[in-house]
């Protein structure tokens, strides 16, 4: 376990708070610009921050990502870039917040999994998440980054049953990532009715923090979701504000979902 | 090659294989796992496939000797699978003939599926209208603008068809979104994958309803010339029609069988769709296989004169079975393909889909390499009606010219 990713959401609760955990697109508009977004998320009280590296066939996601991860192609964004230019200039901008990188399995696998391991920890990176690896092929991958100290966040979805849920948890590092609702990323305007519930039943078993994600985009949202979990993750609604209008923009989001986690 | 039986775990063929998929669809797959089995086991189940091939799609198909080409080619006595026979016309109603019962019978009330050419949506479209399902294909936008025909014959049997803009517009991203679909309605939804590509249990599924083609050769090579073929000849895009013409013939070391991948403008000129010839060992569609991709694990798009063979993945069995040598694979490039449509159109008098041109390609060379007394199998997976378009509008070169 890294054990930053765990710091993060005690400081959080701490403070009477649920954690945020905010999601940008590394490269998106460019890799240096794209600093700037993360640092803003950061000001306007981000947690935990996670950065997209794009994948060209992204089947968890949803239009804003999808249409993120394109532009940040075509700005050059590589996992390696990423590792070597975003990552260690989001690090020092921003020292105090752990840092979790969102790909696609195909995209660690063309690194290496244990060259990936070695050098995301290097550059500081605390943990990553895979939407494409559930746990049935996850053992190589845990266990190579496992040995760097490299926390493999899982996810648990709407159709998990709960004996699938509780295993999940168990073999958890860093924090469960609870996807709220069936489908790919992207703001909702409603949220399922039984989430709060499937949220208390994993966080009973869990001996990490739970964080609710996708279709969360405003404060009153963060605010019922995170009643029942730990934190919650943020990605479309951030990425889509940094676009039209900006860094500045999606510190605001940031602020406002922030607004809405204070208990 | 010890190891012929090519699934060595559920869902794993070798090193390839598996279930990359969000979690959220894990339930699903192992439901459908689940509900496979059974139906496997259930005789009933099987009679019904059968019944529906024979009457409906009209199977068998025959096992034609072609005199003329056995000829011209000079070595192996030729014989063509006749899947361009099967109604659709093509073999991909095999497979979905299977599915939908198989949706049918989980109680499943809606099917989606991903199309290319638009061969696998038709199909797809005729087994809801015969069972009474509702049907939507997920089509990239550029493939509907160049498929016109296709589209048009899946709204007329009642399916909905959704332009897909997102990436290179064309079939991995008609998948991509499929499979965003299906996540969002997983529990009502079943997902028809028309390729023997995607997460376990697809490509064992997929495998199991095409293996008919194979089980059929079988049969008819016996009775048509006393012995099983000395080679049989697949195209392979996904790959669909070749793993159900060779799988029955694994375990049989004596029979040569060969794939023939797309070689687009020439496997140097980085458009193709050679991906068990070039690709390397990636995930895309939540299988491990081989895949065209850069360094950096960023999926290439593929090119190919034929739609069907125009992917950049290969399901994952026949990456094993080619990885292994149980499967020779060449490449022919579109303008090989478009000269073999001319011959076999002109020397056969049948006119064959783009994606088996490419078999009909490097069928020649095979012939005369296995020589005069042995048996050649072409598996002419498609009829080329729905590529009449594509190949006129290259020009049609004079007739004496295909006089060999």
């Amino acid at each position: 376990m890294s054990g930053e990713i765990a710091e993060a959401f005690a400081r959080a609760k701490a403070r009477g708070e649920g954690a945020l955990v905010a999601y940008a697109m590394a490269g998106d508009p460019d890799l240096t610009r794209s600093v700037d977004v993360f640092a803003a998320c950061v000001e306007g009280g981000a947690d935990i921050l996670e950065i997209g590296v794009a994948f060209s066939d992204p089947i968890a996601d949803g239009p804003v990502i999808q249409a993120a991860s394109e532009r940040a192609l075509k700005a050059g964004a590589t996992l390696k870039r990423v590792l070597d230019e975003v990552v260690p200039a989001v690090r020092a901008r921003c020292p105090q917040t752990p840092l979790v990188v969102m790909t696609y399995v195909n995209v660690v696998m063309a690194l290496g999994e244990e060259r990936y391991a070695k050098l995301a920890r290097e550059r500081g990176v605390s943990g990553t998440i895979l939407p494409d690896l559930p746990p049935e092929e996850s053992e190589g991958i845990r266990a190579a980054f496992d040995k760097e100290g490299l926390d493999l966040i899982p996810l648990c979805a709407p159709t998990t049953s709960p004996a699938r849920a509780e295993s999940i948890a168990k073999d958890a590092r860093g924090f469960v990532y609870c996807v709220s609702v069936a489908g790919v990323t992207g703001m909702r305007s409603e949220l399922p009715a039984n989430l709060s519930e499937r949220l208390e039943m994993v966080r009973r078993t869990s001996p990490v923090p739970v964080a609710a994600g996708f279709g969360i985009s405003n404060a009153e949202q963060a605010r019922v979701v995170g009643a029942h979990a730990d934190g919650v993750v943020v990605g479309s609604a951030i990425v889509r504000a940094a676009q039209a209008d900006g860094p500045a923009a999606a510190r605001q989001v940031c602020a406002e979902i922030k607004r809405g986690l204070k208990r | 090659m010890e190891n012929m039986d090519t699934q060595t775990a559920p869902g794993r063929f070798g090193r390839y294989g598996g279930r990359y998929v969000p979690e959220t669809l894990v339930p699903a797959l192992l439901e459908l796992e689940q509900a496979y089995a059974e139906a496997r086991k259930d005789p009933a189940f099987d009679e019904q496939v059968t019944q529906v091939l024979r009457e409906f799609v009209g199977r068998e198909t025959p096992l034609t000797p072609a005199r003329r080409l056995t000829e011209q080619w000079g070595g192996a006595e030729v014989w063509l699978k006749r899947e361009d026979l099967a109604h659709t016309g093509a073999h991909k109603i095999n497979n979905t003939i299977g599915q939908v019962l198989l949706a049918r019978r989980m109680g499943k009330k809606r099917v989606i599926a991903e199309t290319g050419a638009g061969q696998h949506g038709v199909a797809t479209a005729t087994a809801c209208a015969l069972f009474g399902l509702t049907c939507e294909v997920y089509m990239g936008a550029l493939d509907v603008e160049r498929q016109a025909l296709n589209v048009f014959r899946m709204k007329a049997l009642g399916a909905t068809v959704h332009a897909v803009e997102s990436g290179s517009r064309t079939l991995k991203d008609a998948m991509n979104e499929a499979m965003r679909i299906w996540v969002a309605q997983v529990e009502d939804t079943y997902y028809v994958i028309g390729s023997a590509a995607g997460p376990h249990p697809y490509p064992t599924i997929v495998r199991d309803f095409q293996s008919v083609i194979g089980r059929e050769i079988r049969t008819q090579s016996l009775v048509a010339f006393g012995k099983l073929p000395d080679a049989i000849i697949a195209c392979i895009g996904g790959g669909s029609n070749a793993i159900g013409a060779l799988h029955p013939f694994v375990e049989d070391k004596d029979v040569r069988l060969v794939g023939v991948e797309a070689g687009g403008h020439g496997l140097d000129s980085g458009q193709h769709g050679a991906s068990l010839t070039l690709g390397t060992e990636g995930v895309l569609h939540g299988s491990r296989s081989l895949v065209l991709q850069d360094e950096n694990g960023q999926i290439i798009e593929a090119h190919s004169i034929s739609a069907g063979l125009d992917y950049p993945g290969v399901g994952p069995e026949l990456a094993h079975l080619a990885k292994t040598g149980r499967v020779e694979v060449r490449t022919a490039t579109d303008d090989e393909a478009l000269a073999a449509f001319y011959r076999v159109s002109r020397t056969e008098g049948i006119l064959p889909a783009l994606e088996s041109s490419h078999a009909f390609a490097r069928a020649g060379e095979l012939a005369r390499e296995l020589g005069k007394g042995k048996h050649l199998v072409i598996n002419c997976s498609g009829r080329g009606d729905k590529d009449v378009a594509t190949i006129a509008a290259r020009g049609i070169p004079a007739a004496t010219q295909e006089k060999a």
